[in-house]
Order: C-alpha cells, then structure tokens, then sequence
C-alpha cells in the first residue's frame, strides 16, 4: 500500500518539477541580476519553495529593506498557505501525523496543494511525500541553472513556460466546476472579484498575494452560507 | 552579496513562510465538525486557485493575444478532462504557436 502510495505521489510531481523548473530558472536569474551570488541563489529556493514569496524576497534584499519589511511581505503574500494547510488538515488520513505534520508541511505549495487536494481518497503521508519531492529538485535545480546560464533561453520559450502553471491550476477547477454546479458558481464570483481588484483603480494598493485571500474568503464564504456541501470534507 | 548580510533575510524569509504553512496543519488536528467552515473549507481549493489564476494569467507571457490562446487552450483541454501535464503542456503550446505567429506578422 505504501510503496503504491509513494509511486502515485511521485508520478503527480512529475508535471510539477518541470513547471517550477521553468519558473524557478527565472528566479535564478533574476536572483544574481539583483546581486545574489549563485549559492544564495540556491539556498533561497531550497528553504523557501515558492514563488511569489521568493520574487518579492528578492526585492526587499535587493533594495537593503528591514527584517520586519521582510517578515510582513512574506506574511501577505503567503497567508494563502494558511488556508491551504487548513483545507489540508481535513483530508489527510490518520497516519499523517506527529513529526510529519512538521515535515511535510514544508511542501505546500499552490500546485503541490492543488494536486494532493483534487484525491478522491484521503492523503496519506507516503502519497504527499512523493508528490512534494520531485518539485523540490525542479524547484531548486532550477533555480541553480538559472542562475549559472543566466538569459540563455529564448524569449518565446520562456513566454511560453509562464503560462505553465496557470494552466496546472485550470486543470483542477474546470473539471471540478463542470461536474458541481455549486463550485462553478463559486469559481466565477472569486474571478469576478478578482478582477475588481485588479482593475478598480481603488484597489490598486492592495498587493496580489492579499488580493489573492480577499478573493477566496468572499466567495467561500458566500459559498458555504448559500450551497452548504452535505458530507464531511 | 556578502553572505552575513544575507543570512539574516534568508532565516526570515524562510522561517515565517514555513510557519505559515505548518502552524495550521500542527494545530488542527480533528476533523472539523461544523457544517459552514466545512463548506467553506470545501471551496476552498478552487476560489484560491482561481483568483490565482484569473486575470494574473493575462500578463502570464510576452503579450495578452498568446496569454488568451493559452487560456483558452488549456480550459477546452480541461473540459475534456485531461490530466495536469496534458493541460499545461497544450497551454504552453498554443502560447508558443501564437507568439510565434505574432512575430511572423
């Protein structure tokens, strides 16, 4: 059962660890444009796995900013993981536990996430340490050859690979939307709101990771008041 | 960068992003019981994604014309229900397709 688990879970990683390769590669260099050496540039990715926090990261180094600087942008633009761990929480199964929690934890991210959540069956620890490995090597050897190749990529290639993991995500609702008419409907208010503030010009100071838990918070809620889902998570 | 500067960033930059992640997973450890935050738990995954997802994915390429084509080929390939790498990849596709036909143009 474990080893069938763990092999499931690496082969979902698979598509990921070529996703955040791409991304990350970006990451790498920008990271020694902004004055990382290729080491620092590798360390960051190792222990921070993601990408909007890491991009925004960069900035506030780049620019000398203060530790608190650091710590609240990290805050804001990861909070969405908070609800992620949350959603996570009810669907893992009763061996994942104890020290994995804190092991495993590590590993959320918005696509390895997406993954584990769209299981029919509950996640067990051996399914989502298989799922979070092979990205955490794409993540960081991306990075790594981003940051020793520098801009060697052509521009249409790396266009191209931006588009990569959005479309991971419309992989997971479509689906989903199509089959429960209430998640559709739920789907299109956290868009619209989205776009609101994207293009409201008395949003504009809201930065996208908070624009990002706005948007889920509103409609989830507006969705369990008004289509509360029958059985348990 | 000297790397004293620099570990300072890297400790909180890493630490509070892990934090984040793991503080709610560590706590909550029973299933939850009430229907609402059940429900709101359940949509959860697919308005986070979602709001991810849209409009970011316009500016996602070199121009909105390729970013659109990508979007579109990725929702009919997610529609026919093809998996996470089939989906990605045909979004890619059709952006390099595209863009390249731009540059033709």
């Amino acid at each position: 059962m474990k080893g069938k688990y763990l092999k499931q879970g690496l082969r979902d990683g698979i598509p990921i660890c070529f996703g955040y390769f791409a991304v990350s590669f970006a990451f790498g260099i920008l990271a020694v444009e902004s004055g990382c050496s290729i080491f620092e540039s590798v360390l960051i990715s190792f222990t921070n796995l993601t990408s909007a926090g890491q991009f925004a990261g960069l900035t506030v180094i780049a620019q000398a900013g203060t530790l608190l600087e650091m710590a609240l942008t990290q805050l804001v633009i990861n909070a969405r993981y908070m609800l992620m761990s949350i959603a996570l929480s009810q669907k893992v199964d009763s061996g994942f536990r104890g020290i994995w929690r804190w092991i495993l934890g590590f590993g959320i991210t918005d696509e390895i996430f997406a993954a584990a959540i769209q299981r029919d069956e509950p996640i067990a620890k051996s399914y989502f340490g298989g799922l979070m490995f092979l990205p955490v090597i794409g993540w960081t050897s991306g990075t790594f050859f981003g940051a020793f190749l520098g801009n060697v990529l052509p521009e249409i290639l790396t266009n191209a690979l931006g588009i990569a993991l959005y479309g991971m995500f419309i992989a997971v609702v479509v689906p989903k939307s199509v089959e429960d008419k209430q998640v559709s409907a739920v789907v299109l208010l956290a868009v619209a709101i989205s776009v609101l503030l994207k293009y409201v010009p008395v949003f504009a100071g809201i930065s996208s990771g908070f624009a990002i838990i706005i948007c889920a918070v509103i409609a989830s809620a507006a969705g369990a008041v008004l289509f509360p889902v029958e059985e348990e998570v | 960068m000297d790397f004293m500067i620099f570990l300072p960033y890297l400790i909180v930059m890493a630490g509070v992003t892990y934090l984040i992640r793991v503080i709610p997973l560590v706590l909550v450890r029973k299933k939850i019981k009430n229907r609402l935050l059940n429900s709101f738990l359940y949509y959860i995954p697919y308005t986070v994604l979602a709001a991810m997802t849209f409009p970011a994915i316009l500016y996602a390429t070199g121009s909105m014309i390729s970013a659109v084509a990508g979007l579109v080929a990725a929702v009919i390939l997610a529609y026919r229900k093809g998996s996470l790498i089939v989906v990605a990849a045909g979004a890619c596709a059709a952006v390099l397709i595209v863009e390249f036909l731009l540059k033709l143009i």
